[in-house]
């Protein structure tokens, strides 16, 4: 009862602290510092409770048990990190990626084959294209490479269906401009239509980051080598070591926040004229 | 030879097919556009003024009749880059600078890195718009943004520019600094421009011949070759002979309205 | 009957291109199986004949289109529904915790997207947190979550439930929180010169502006709620469920199982973005917004 009433008494006096802060303005700092607080306050909400309660560490490991985890075990998740994301996933964002930027740009000239891919696209990014994992892996083995192939075909649809429509994006008087100085197809490709289709491509590509992470690690569970993030969350969940199962998460969360920000940086350097960007 | 056609059009028709059936945009339309004119379109929306602009610029096709542009066919103008074309808003791109903007059609059109350079300096020399080469679109006001997209129109070897109301989202104050400007630069440039409006100051400001015409079906009503000087300061917007010619101008549009 | 061929004949031209694409696709597959056992065998089979063995075969690398729809004709239409290998048996075991999830995740996200909205702390403390989750593959915890509730003695339906609430949850809060801020400056000027309060302003405006935003999150939330679900059947040897019948055929090679649960997947999926789509159209045009 008083661990209990200790954790509301602290959540209190920090939510208290945030809105004190919340309150004072919004400046850069207090936009960096509130949530960090937030964050800070669960993660010692947590410490406290599992300590306090004595939580069997099976069903939930304390933060410092993961942070030991983490510590402990580098060599390991570095390793897991390097199959899953380097090999599997970022190998399949490219090349899906890739494939369906060049996709697109082949068949602009062709309305007939937009306005069949279009709708196929938009439905096929709602299904649950994971699901194709264990036939890439009967198909591709289970090195990186059945992996790779999964995130191909899940973040194919999704960029391929915002490539085309950022293609559209331009507005009629826009290509008017360039008929009256007839210009040739591949400079209104190179001078217009890509150039206006960046915020688009981007969109995709930022979709796409999260779902390739996904796809790498889900298309383990169907079978892997013994190395990688997915293979080490099922088999140490099987042992009961949360600590690890958490530190493996720990590290997914990592890798997948620091490729979308760096894609949204590369944003933000390729865009920085749309409205969007302007702030 | 001291007049030479510029503009020829001889019966020239466009219809819409839409599906609340055809749609006469313009019918039989007979003008001449002498080199060094400056003309313009006036009459309600709908009268086919700015269609005709885009039959010129081979932005449109005419369904019946001919037209000549520069002694050619519109597409064989617009493939010779006979002439620049200014819209009713800048539409600038917005992921280039103004330098880059006004370089944009000298890129297209294959010039040398030099001469590209000393182009687009004179073209924002002759809009004012010197010192701002760096600046983004968005980071400049509206009236700055057409006085860039004309630059841009201007800044390729067209004796013609075709311009489609390209003042008309902006105030009054604005627009009467860039009538001046325009005026001072088709004296300097000797361009024979063709231009858009629904002002009737605007058109007898500017103009050294007006088309007025009237809608369903567009056609030309009435052709007025103004005996106003080249030289016009802004005052002379308040005397007798621009006064005459702004009242037959406003006949001329009540008669197109009236056998609606 | 123009418009419809303009619109349903490219779609219809490319799928049958996949289709094609699809059976010659087989064919290059499976033949090494075919030649391999037809010269075990002794046969010498014409090249229609090894054709039509590819098309046949029991576990083939990639089944041909028929195959899976036989499969498919078998498990849904010919079994009966109570039966374990009655593919609509398991798909209402994937169904259920998906539809139950995802009502519950919707109604948590909009609750705090109201509260993000309304209150400054919540919003700096907590909005940060919910858009940098977007870039987490939270699916991978999907996992644990079940083995977790399993050692407490909660199985079934629940867990499966939860996880597909907390993938429905982080689009519809992003979402409803863009439109209950679409009201611009301009409109909420308008409700101050009435001076109406926070609530009338909330439910006269927010709301309804924000419901161009609710459904297109929720088309996104339902089919990361099915994908949640079957990822959740997957690594704890699930019996029943989409998800199990993906996994089993893996372990068995049986490919056109896999399929076949693919194809039920995502006709699923299909039905409920579906579902989604009807009740916008049927909001939007009681709303009077409908296009």
């Amino acid at each position: 009862m008083m661990i209990l009433l200790g954790a509301i008494i602290f959540w209190l006096a920090m939510w208290a602290v945030n809105a004190w802060l919340a309150h004072r303005g919004s400046s850069r700092a207090i936009r960096i510092i509130v949530p960090i607080i937030f964050g800070i306050t669960v993660v010692a909400l947590w410490e406290w409770l599992v300590w306090g309660w004595d939580i069997n560490p099976v069903l939930l490991p304390a933060p410092s048990a993961i942070y030991a985890a983490f510590i402990g075990n580098i060599p390991t998740l570095w390793a897991d990190f390097l199959q899953t994301f380097v090999q599997g996933a970022l190998t399949g964002y490219i090349i899906g990626c890739g494939a369906a930027f060049l996709t697109a740009v082949a068949i602009d000239r062709s309305p007939f084959l937009q306005r069949g891919l279009l709708p196929i696209g938009n439905f096929v990014a709602a299904l649950p294209i994971v699901g194709i994992a264990p036939i890439m892996v009967m198909w591709f083995g289970f090195g990186w490479q059945s992996k790779a192939a999964v995130v191909v075909i899940m973040v194919y649809f999704p960029m391929l269906v915002n490539t085309v429509q950022g293609m559209k994006a331009t507005d009629p008087m826009q290509r008017d401009l360039m008929r009256t100085y007839a210009a040739s197809y591949p400079q209104r490709l190179m001078k217009l239509r890509l150039p206006a289709a960046a915020p688009f491509i981007f969109n995709g590509l930022k979709i796409s980051t999260t779902l390739a992470l996904i796809g790498a690690i889900v298309a383990e569970y169907f079978g892997s080598p013994i190395v990688g993030m997915g293979f080490r969350i099922q088999t140490e969940l099987g042992r009961l070591n949360l600590d690890m199962v958490w530190a493996e998460i720990v590290v997914a969360a990592i890798a997948g926040t620091a490729f979308y920000g760096l894609v949204t940086l590369l944003e933000r350097a390729a865009t920085f004229w749309h409205p969007s960007q302007r702030g | 030879m001291s007049e030479q056609a510029v503009i020829q059009a001889d019966n020239l028709s466009l219809t819409f097919q839409t599906n609340d059936g055809p749609v006469h945009a313009l019918k039989d339309v007979n003008l001449t556009i002498n080199k060094g004119d400056f003309v313009s379109f006036i009459g309600p929306s709908g009268c086919g003024k700015t269609t005709f602009l885009r039959v010129m610029a081979d932005l449109e096709q005419p369904t019946g009749g001919a037209i000549s542009v520069n002694g050619m066919t519109p597409e064989a103008a617009r493939k010779a880059r006979a002439y620049g074309y200014v819209f009713q808003a800048a539409g600038l791109y917005p992921w280039r600078t103004i330098e880059k903007n006004v370089r944009l059609p000298l890129e297209i059109m294959g010039y040398s890195k030099a001469e590209m350079v000393t182009r687009v300096a004179q073209a924002l020399e002759l809009v004012e718009l010197t010192g701002f080469e760096k600046k983004f679109p968005w980071q400049l006001s509206g009236g700055m943004q057409q006085r860039a997209s004309i630059a841009r129109a201007l800044a390729f070897d067209a004796d013609l520019l075709l311009m489609d109301e390209p003042f008309g989202a902006l105030d009054e104050i604005v627009r009467d600094h860039l009538n001046e400007q325009l005026l001072d630069l088709w004296k300097r440039t000797g361009k024979t421009i063709c231009f858009v409006t629904h002002s009737i100051p605007e058109a007898v400001y500017l103009s050294t011949k007006i088309v007025v015409m009237s809608p369903r079906p567009g056609r030309v009503t009435d052709v007025i070759e103004s005996p106003l000087p080249k030289d016009r300061p802004l005052d002379i917007r308040e005397s007798k002979d621009f006064l005459d010619i702004a009242h037959r101008v406003r006949e001329g549009l009540r008669a197109g309205h009236g056998d609606e | 009957m123009r418009r419809f061929w303009h619109s349903a004949g490219p779609v219809l031209t490319i799928v049958a291109a996949i289709l094609l694409g699809w059976y010659v696709l087989a064919v290059i597959l499976n033949m090494p199986w075919t030649l391999d056992r037809m010269e075990r065998a002794g046969e010498s089979l014409s090249f229609t004949e090894r054709v039509a063995d590819t098309w046949a075969q029991d576990k083939p690398r990639l089944p041909a289109p028929h195959q899976i729809l036989v499969e498919l004709y078998d498990t849904v239409i010919d079994k009966k529904i109570t039966s374990k290998r009655s593919l609509v048996y398991h798909s209402w075991v994937t169904l259920v915790p998906t539809v139950a999830g995802f009502a519950l995740g919707s109604l948590l996200g909009i609750l705090l997207a109201v509260g993000i909205v309304h209150d400054r702390t919540m919003d700096m403390s907590v909005m940060p947190w919910v858009i940098a989750s977007q870039a987490v593959p939270i699916v991978a915890i999907a996992p644990m979550i079940i083995v977790v509730l399993n050692a407490v003695g909660i199985s079934g339906l629940l867990p499966k439930a939860i996880i597909a609430m907390y993938l429905s949850f982080f689009p519809v809060v992003v979402g409803m929180v863009k439109g209950f801020r679409t009201p611009d400056r301009m409109e909420l000027d308008q409700m101050r010169t009435w001076s109406a309060n926070k609530w009338q302003t909330f439910w006269s405006l927010r709301w309804p502006s924000s419901v161009r935003f609710l459904f297109p999150s929720m088309k996104i939330a339902i089919s990361a709620s099915l994908v949640g679900t079957i990822v959740a059947e997957l690594p704890t040897g699930a019996v029943a469920g989409l998800g199990a019948r993906l996994l089993g055929g893996s372990y068995y090679g049986q490919t056109i199982q896999i399929w076949s649960a693919l194809v039920m997947a995502s006709l699923l999926a299909a039905l409920l973005v579906m579902a989604v789509g009807m009740a916008e159209r049927i909001t939007m045009k009681a709303m009077g917004m409908a296009r």
